[in-house]
């Protein structure tokens, strides 16, 4: 049995794109208890990076660290250094307004605001005073809804409340959202787990597209998702990181014997 | 014999029943009770039910009806003595043309055309009644044939007459209380045979293939329908009672008078008499005030339940929101006479001076002072309604703004409260219907002149201050003067369950878009 | 942003470094926080303001003004012909005399002195009307006293209790004050001998109302509440929980459980003067119930009670889980059995917690007793639920219409006494709920 602590790193540092944001002896305490244990983990540039293992393993915590969405939570306590190319996010004189602005999110269950398609995607670019004109918002939300794949299906129907969309469209709708404050990096927690398997491929497609542009982290307990649209897997267990590399190594060669046992199924 | 005795030996021959069922059931069977279809404890229960259900429902039946009975005696022997002994003292004057109408006959006709004439009569014949019932059987034959007067021998039983009765008034009271005496009788003699043929029925059909259980727990089920309808029973209570009044009062007054009004001044006409104008019952001033008066207890109770709610809601610490929450709930639990004296002594001149101060005539009773102590007794009921609705928005869309950057005032401002919109405007529905219908700020601060006025610095009054107004006091139950009250009431009632409806219809749509 | 990013993006500022207007959007957050900070704060500001005018004004009324006087109880004043005869004793005019004695004497004032008309006349009024009636109450009581000397501690004016507390400043012209400047002379000498002296106002408490505000009391009014309250208790509890057992238990969902639900809810917001008028309409002028008897105000306040209870028994009968009713049913028992037997006493704690609210809002309720004429001046005590009686809130409304000042005082005090019944409720139910609460 290995050190559980230990993070096997089957790439060792041999890395083809700049990191964009890594993360060193991150902790993450909810109250008492504590839900990651010194996880190291860097995140390249212009690569979908995806988080699996079973369910509670910490995976979604360390997303949420990311861009401080832990920070809404009262009880929840963040320790180590997690830097956006060279800034540590956690230092005090980093605003997190704007830190979400770069390190956008996208939720697990579709969450359109009970407004219009339009407002739904103009809210970032809005409240953030992006544009001053009217043009250049309606520029802004066609290029994110064309982005997200959304616009052809729904060009018509701006001012239609965008909680009226099929579950798949709610969820590019949310991407688009992301987009048109025009981070540098998309979290996507678990974005495709309440979508049918149609949606799914979308979403999917679109995020392999998305990469040209953005650094993507997802979240996912699709090992076939991971797979799928990942360049780099870490596989999280008990709040540990327990293997980090390229996405085809980790799955066809994996080093720790848990990574081994969650992708062939023994648990999850 | 008191109805309350009744009902104990009622009680007392129910819990016989019990016994005697539940030991009949267990002799049946030798007391090996898994014989039994049901447990022992059931057949005492319905031999109790079945015989003290019949005779209970019997007594209330006959209490219901003496009274209505009582009074058509009352009612019949009074005519009847009336024209009797007038036409005898018509008789002893025959042929005299210039003799009076003798007195008696002047009663008659009275009582014959006035309601409040026979209301009163009815009454001292009760009072007579009372005082004939208590004197000794001498007294009282001699009383029966004219022998004494009538007030100074009921003054000596202590019951005390306004007035000397006729003859015929006497001959009533008697008939009353023969009549109750039967009544008492049936009463007696309907009860105890409807306990016996109760008991002895149920106790012989106890036998341990009866399904007790399933009897008894039918007689419970439908004790609770009939106690959950009681909630309809008083809605209709409410709403019958008041149209039959306010129809009443109609029958006096026009509609257009009433509705469409913009006087109000009720003058208190003696009753019955032609002539003496019917006075004015425009609603409009008192609605007005009414509006006015909520108007500006919601302009106070708004903002500041609303950014209460919505900082305990969003950004309180858990202690804070564990000493802000209760403390402005209690604002909700004082009486509403306790914010009336408190605008009545202390807001009212404060506002006064203040006014004088500035060079303003504020007087102590004020839209200005009813409005503003009203809105301090709202802004719990704003507060605590918004503050669930707020925390009914899903985490979800908080997140969904958060992560886009936005800070917490623009996700409360632009997300949250958009989303909740449908939810607040029922609640403020609902302390607007408060409002409307509060009466005890009101009638302390808000003053009793009926007003249309635009200046919040003066007097107005309300409509249920107008209730309240009309209804204390010295009543005369059919006047105009009085049963305006009603039609106020049922305007009242009309504009609040509307607004109720409506309210708790939004903000039901709304709690189930979020469930 | 990357080298990749293509034109509509470059449109944008970059990502990094872009003016997104922190500092004016801080400052709108901070506001926007403050409003909240400054509603609740307004909040609690206007409770704590309510709280203390009505303790300011109130707290004096516990205290009563009474004189020390070293009564005479003369035989020959107040019964002449010696046989104790109690329709002879127990006239209070008898006793004026005999007060008025006693009162010069503590005034140092010679009641031969013809010069001192005038001081005697000021010193008499400084006694309330009703201090004869509660030395004849004394002396009726024990006829022994007769021709004895007594030490009496005699009620004072309403008004001489004001000046003494204060309430009345002296600095005013003597035309505008109740109190005349000569009778101010008095009450210092008096005042200074320890004659005059705040005593505990047991009157407050155990007297009926009275229109000397000196004997005014709120103990017919409790009586008439205590009544109500219970009348309450006993029709509303039983009432309210079978109604909440048929419509969370067994009723179908149809139309007319929709109605009744429909129902429950508005009877809880509609108007409470609408209720009154209910009353007087159904119980009084229809029923033929007496007026002013505390038995319909407690019917009325039922009525209005009944959806409170409702509401409360029916979230406390679906805070018990469903597993419970199955596990009854599972073992046998019907239907009945398992709600009574189990579902019933867990949900016990809520009832009672529903009830005492829907309690606390029933005995602050004013209006709708205004409606059935329990606002009278009523002075004897009620022996039973349907003789006329008042109520502590319709007290407190009538005594709020007195133009003494001294009424002021004692309806801030039946005010407080008010609120701390209330708050005895409304933490029983508190430590109720925390006591019994169940998480399950």
């Amino acid at each position: 049995m290995q050190d559980t602590n230990q993070t096997f790193k089957a790439d060792s540092d041999v890395r083809s794109n700049p990191i964009k944001m890594s993360g060193e002896k991150v902790t993450v305490h909810y109250g008492a208890k504590q839900a990651l244990f010194d996880v190291d983990l860097k995140i390249e540039e212009n690569q979908v990076t995806s988080l699996i293992g079973p369910s509670g393993c910490g995976k979604s915590t360390f997303l949420r660290c990311l861009n401080r969405m832990n920070d809404t939570i009262d009880i929840c306590r963040v320790g180590g250094t997690i830097k956006l190319d060279s800034t540590d996010i956690y230092n005090p004189d980093v605003d997190v307004v704007e830190l979400r602005a770069r390190v956008g999110m996208v939720f697990q269950k579709a969450n359109p605001f009970p407004k219009s398609i339009f407002e739904n995607v103009a809210y970032g670019p809005r409240i953030h005073g992006l544009c001053r004109t009217k043009a250049e918002m309606d520029e802004i939300v066609v290029t994110s809804l064309q982005k997200a794949g959304l616009f052809e299906e729904i060009k018509d129907r701006l001012d239609e409340p965008g909680t009226g969309l099929s579950g798949g469209q709610q969820q590019r709708l949310c991407i688009a959202r992301a987009i048109a404050v025009s981070p540098e990096v998309i979290l996507m927690d678990e974005p495709c787990s309440a979508l049918d398997p149609i949606a799914t491929a979308k979403v999917e497609e679109l995020i392999d597209e998305l990469r040209e542009n953005y650094t993507i982290v997802i979240v996912t307990h699709s090992m076939q998702q991971a797979a799928r649209v990942s360049q780099r897997t870490a596989f999280f267990h008990m709040g540990n990181l327990v293997e980090e590399g390229p996405t085809d190594q980790i799955f066809t060669n994996p080093v720790d014997q848990r990574t081994q046992d969650y992708i062939t199924g023994r648990f999850g | 014999m008191s109805p309350l005795w009744l009902l104990a030996a009622i009680v007392v021959f129910a819990l016989i029943g019990a016994a005697l069922g539940r030991n009949r059931a267990v002799s049946c069977v030798n007391g090996n009770i898994a014989e039994l279809h049901s447990r022992p404890g059931y057949y005492g229960s319905y031999v109790m039910i079945w015989t003290a259900l019949p005779a209970i429902f019997f007594m209330v039946a006959v209490l219901m009806a003496q009274p209505f009975f009582n009074s058509s005696i009352i009612d019949s022997e009074l005519r009847a003595g009336y024209s009797q002994s007038c036409d005898r003292e018509m008789a002893r004057t025959n042929g005299d043309a210039d003799a009076k109408l003798p007195a008696i006959c002047a009663d008659k006709e009275q009582y014959e055309t006035l309601d409040t004439r026979r209301a009163l009569m009815k009454s001292v014949v009760e009072s007579v009644a009372v005082g004939v019932s208590l004197l000794d059987k001498a007294t009282a034959d001699k009383l029966h044939n004219g022998l004494v007067a009538v007030r100074p021998t009921l003054k000596e039983v202590g019951v005390a007459l306004a007035e000397d009765v006729p003859t015929p008034v006497v001959d009533a009271a008697n008939k009353l209380n023969e009549a109750k005496k039967t009544g008492d009788y049936i009463l007696l003699g309907g009860v105890g045979l409807l306990l016996i043929i109760g008991l002895v029925l149920s106790y012989l059909r106890v036998s341990p293939r009866l399904r007790a259980r399933n009897l008894v727990e039918t007689n419970i089920k439908v004790a609770l329908v009939l106690a959950s309808s009681i909630a309809i029973l008083t809605t209709v209570g409410i709403v019958m009672s008041m149209l039959f009044e306010a129809i009443h009062f109609f029958n006096k007054v026009s509609l257009s008078n009433f509705f469409l009004g913009t006087q109000w001044d009720p003058r208190f006409t003696s009753a019955g008499r032609a002539g003496g104008g019917e006075g004015s019952f425009g609603l409009l001033p008192l609605i007005w005030g009414t509006l006015y008066i909520s108007l500006v207890a919601l302009l106070v109770a708004v903002p500041i339940g609303m950014f209460a709610a919505i900082y305990m809601a969003e950004y309180a610490s858990n202690t804070v929101r564990a000493i802000a929450k209760p403390l402005l709930e209690i604002l909700a639990g004082i009486p509403t006479i306790v914010y009336g004296f408190f605008a009545l002594v202390t807001v009212g001149p404060f506002l006064r001076d203040t006014g004088a101060a500035i060079g303003l005539d504020i007087s102590a009773n004020s839209v200005l002072t009813a409005g503003c102590v009203m809105g301090i007794m709202l802004i719990p009921f704003i507060s605590s309604l918004s503050d669930d609705i707020i925390t009914a928005v899903p985490q979800s869309l908080r997140d969904g703004s958060l992560g886009l950057g936005a800070t917490k005032s623009e996700t409360i401002k632009k997300v949250i409260l958009p989303a909740a919109l449908p939810g607040i405007v029922g609640s403020i529905l609902l302390a607007a219907s408060r409002a409307i219908g509060e009466t005890m700020i009101v009638v302390m601060a808000a003053g009793i002149a009926a007003n249309l006025t635009l200046n919040p610095f003066e007097a107005v009054t309300t409509v249920t201050v107008k209730i309240v107004s009309q209804l204390t006091g010295d009543l005369e139950f059919n006047s105009p003067q009085t049963l305006v009250a009603f039609a106020l009431g049922i305007t009242l009632f009309v504009i609040t369950l509307g607004l109720n409806i409506f309210a708790l219809h939004i903000v039901r749509k709304y709690r189930e878009q979020y469930d | 942003m990357t080298d990749t990013a293509n034109q509509s993006t470059e449109m944008l500022a970059t990502s990094k470094n872009r003016d997104l207007g922190l500092k004016r959007r801080y400052g709108r957050e901070r506001r926007f926080q403050a409003m909240g900070i400054a509603a609740i704060t307004m909040g609690v500001l206007f409770l704590f303001l309510l709280f203390w005018s009505i303790v300011t004004k109130g707290y004096t009324a516990f205290q009563q003004t009474k004189i020390h006087l070293d009564i005479y109880l003369s035989e020959q004043l107040i019964d002449p012909s010696g046989n104790r005869d109690i329709n002879v004793i127990q006239m209070p005019i008898r006793y004026n005399k005999v007060l008025e004695a006693a009162i010069y004497k503590a005034a140092g004032i010679d009641p031969k002195d013809k010069t001192k008309r005038n001081a005697m006349r000021e010193a008499k009024s400084l006694l309330s009307k009703g201090a004869s009636v509660d030395l004849r109450d004394l002396v009726v009581e024990n006829p022994s006293l007769i021709g004895t000397r007594i030490d009496y501690w005699a009620l004072a004016d309403g008004d001489v209790d004001s000046f003494l507390k204060g309430q009345i400043p002296r600095d005013i012209p003597e035309s505008k004050r109740k109190i005349s400047d000569a009778q101010i002379a008095i009450i210092d000498t008096m005042a200074e001998k320890g004659v005059l002296a705040k005593q505990f106002n047991s009157n407050l408490f155990f007297n009926g109302p009275s229109s000397r505000p000196e004997s005014a009391g709120i103990a017919v009014a409790v009586i008439g509440s205590v009544f109500m309250m219970l009348i309450v208790l006993v029709l509303a509890l039983p009432i309210g929980v079978a109604a909440s057992i048929y419509l969370e238990e067994f009723a179908p969902k149809n139309r007319w459980t929709d109605l009744i639900e429909v129902n429950i809810n508005n009877l809880a917001a509609v108007p409470s003067i609408v209720f009154g008028l209910l009353g007087l309409a159904v119980f009084i002028n229809f029923a033929g119930l007496p007026r002013s008897a505390s038995l319909v105000g407690g019917l009325v306040l039922t009525l209005m009670t009944l959806p409170t209870i409702i509401i409360a028994t029916r979230s406390a009968l679906k805070a018990v889980p469903p597993s419970i009713r199955e596990a009854a049913l599972g073992v046998g028992a019907s239907k009945t059995q398992a709600i009574f037997h189990h579902v019933l006493p867990l949900a016990t704690p809520g009832i009672l917690t529903g009830t005492i609210i829907g309690l606390a809002q029933a005995l602050g309720e004013t209006a709708p007793l205004l409606m059935i004429g329990m606002v009278a001046f009523v002075k004897d005590f009620p022996a039973t639920p349907l003789d006329p009686a008042t109520a502590l809130p319709v007290q407190i409304y009538m005594w709020s219409g007195e133009a003494q000042r001294a009424f002021t005082e004692r309806t801030s005090a039946a005010i407080l006494i008010l609120l701390a019944f209330l708050a005895l409720m409304n933490i029983s139910a508190v430590l109720l709920r925390r006591r019994f609460e169940r998480r399950w």
